[in-house]
């Protein structure tokens, strides 16, 4: 059995693979940890191949003794090549990772997948998150498909979409009159008082590990090579940090070979706690009051934010943000270069990829992946009016005046 | 000035099971002290150097003292000094 139990990131004290994340010596985090020494790299890859069309082809490597029942099982989600991104940028070999492609239309389907299918072994019979959006669909959504309750807790102030996109699905929603930090705060303080699987709380050491099967997927749609260079958004640093920590087991355990890519992080400007304290060379980040249209990525103090940074650091990598007209920007030249329409946290990750390319920063033998982790119908008010529409009279001299000018009629 | 200490559920085991103590103390930083000297186990556990703990939030009537003067905020009779873990969300 690969999975051993929790351990401390900070003290490497260890715990029973129960509902917990924090070590009770030091108050570090815990992360799952396994014993691969049995593990076959051939035997693997063939397994893995041989698997499922989603992020359960990866098991193996997941907290889990064999493969969970899940009618809403996430991920292999597109990889494309962006030729005609990579030529606007002046960039060699570019590649967007799509994971607004899966059930709920973000990432987040991966980490929630793996919560719950924990949720269901441990015998909680109620889910619940502190969610910025694409959580809280993925929350309700999956609870709704594994018919267990649900309590999702969300800045009351969220794009209508993403309270659509998560009502729908029967949870009981809850808008709390503050900024995620506040909800945050008040989900780690119900933690401790509803018997709840808070999926990014007392579950957090599982539900972080589904954010490895993005660095799988990569590495495996890459014909079992890596990249050079990663751009990925950061809210808490979970994911950036998971992606890389995929990475890394995958080459310890002979399932790819090469180095660890150089890790660059992207933020909104109006709540840039990681890439502020990345400029200023902390090791630790400062709170923020979050200001920005991309509210997915709203998070002012991030839990992983001390082990992004070292990451960043650690790769040769750097953490920089964009401002709100970028993050549109960077939505419109995704849109009009690969067909991929993104939500503003995408727009944050091309923002930054397009300032680093600008900057020089990305040499053009550079084999990048760039993740987009969420769809644009979720986050419609960022792009209203970026636009407009020709509205015609039903005739063809109508359409021949209006197009006149451009000549589409030659 | 009397304040709550609200303690997490990973730290009750240095309280004998104790979820609040009320203690005196003008500052964040005193009522944790007066804490302190009640549970000596705590120290160790929240502080390191003097210094809070990096994955150690503190709220005060539910604002997190880093937005204030951190352990130097000041207290008001009947406010709440909540401890919580840092590494929650995202």
């Amino acid at each position: 059995m690969a999975v051993q139990a929790l351990k401390c990131k900070e003290c490497s004290e260890t715990y029973p693979l129960d509902a917990r994340f924090v070590c009770e010596q030091c108050f570090g985090p815990l992360e799952v940890a396994y014993d691969f020494s049995d593990l076959d790299a051939e035997e693997a890859r063939r397994k893995i191949q041989a698997g499922s069309r989603g992020i359960w082809r990866y098991s193996d490597f997941l907290p889990f003794d064999g493969r969970p029942g899940d009618p809403l099982e996430p991920g292999l989600t597109p990889l494309i090549k962006a030729d005609r991104l990579a030529e606007r940028l002046g960039l060699g070999e570019l590649w967007i990772k799509n994971d607004g492609a899966n059930p709920t239309h973000s990432f987040k389907d991966r980490v929630v997948a793996v919560a719950v299918a924990k949720a269901q072994e441990l015998g909680f019979e109620t889910v619940a998150c502190a969610s910025t959006g694409n959580l809280a669909n993925a929350v309700a959504a999956h609870s709704a498909a594994a018919g267990l309750d649900s309590y999702v807790f969300v800045p009351a102030d969220l794009e209508e979409q993403k309270l659509l996109a998560t009502g729908i699905y029967g949870t009981n929603l809850v808008g709390i009159r503050g900024t995620y930090d506040d909800v945050n705060r008040l989900c780690t303080e119900l933690s401790q008082t509803h018997p709840w699987a808070f999926v990014n709380v007392n579950l957090r050491p599982y539900y972080s590990e589904g954010s490895k099967t993005l660095a799988f997927e990569t590495i495996e749609q890459l014909g079992w090579n890596l990249p050079d260079r990663v751009v990925a958004p950061i809210a808490s640093g979970s994911l950036f940090t998971k992606l890389a920590k995929g990475m890394s087991d995958w080459i310890e355990l002979g399932l790819t070979e090469g180095e660890l890519p150089v890790f660059c992080g992207a933020q909104a400007l109006g709540c840039s706690p990681v890439a502020t304290a990345f400029a200023e060379g902390w090791e630790v980040c400062k709170p923020q009051r979050p200001d920005t249209i991309a509210k997915s990525l709203a998070i002012g103090d991030p839990a992983d934010g001390p082990y992004a940074l070292d990451l960043a650091r650690r790769t040769d990598g750097v953490i920089e943000s964009v401002t709100d007209d970028e993050i549109r920007a960077g939505i419109r030249l995704l849109a009009e270069t690969t067909g991929v329409f993104t939500e503003t946290a995408g727009g944050v990750t091309v923002g930054v990829l397009a300032k680093l390319a600008e900057a020089g920063t990305i040499g053009t033998e550079e084999r990048v992946v760039a993740y987009i982790t969420g769809e644009g119908l979720k986050t419609l008010d960022a792009v209203r009016e970026s636009f407009q529409m020709h509205e015609i009279d039903p005739t063809l001299d109508a359409f021949e005046a209006e197009f006149a000018e451009v000549g589409a009629s030659a | 000035m009397s304040v709550t200490v609200k303690i997490p559920a990973q730290l009750r085991a240095a309280t004998g099971g104790d979820g609040e103590i009320e203690v005196d103390g003008s500052t964040v930083g005193e009522a944790l002290d007066a804490v302190f000297d009640q549970h000596d186990g705590l120290r160790e556990r929240i502080t390191q150097d003097g210094d809070l703990r990096r994955f150690v939030n503190v709220y005060v009537s539910g604002e997190d003292i880093r937005f204030q003067d951190g352990l130097d905020t000041a207290v008001s009779d009947g406010d709440e000094v909540t401890i919580l873990p840092a590494v929650a969300g995202g």
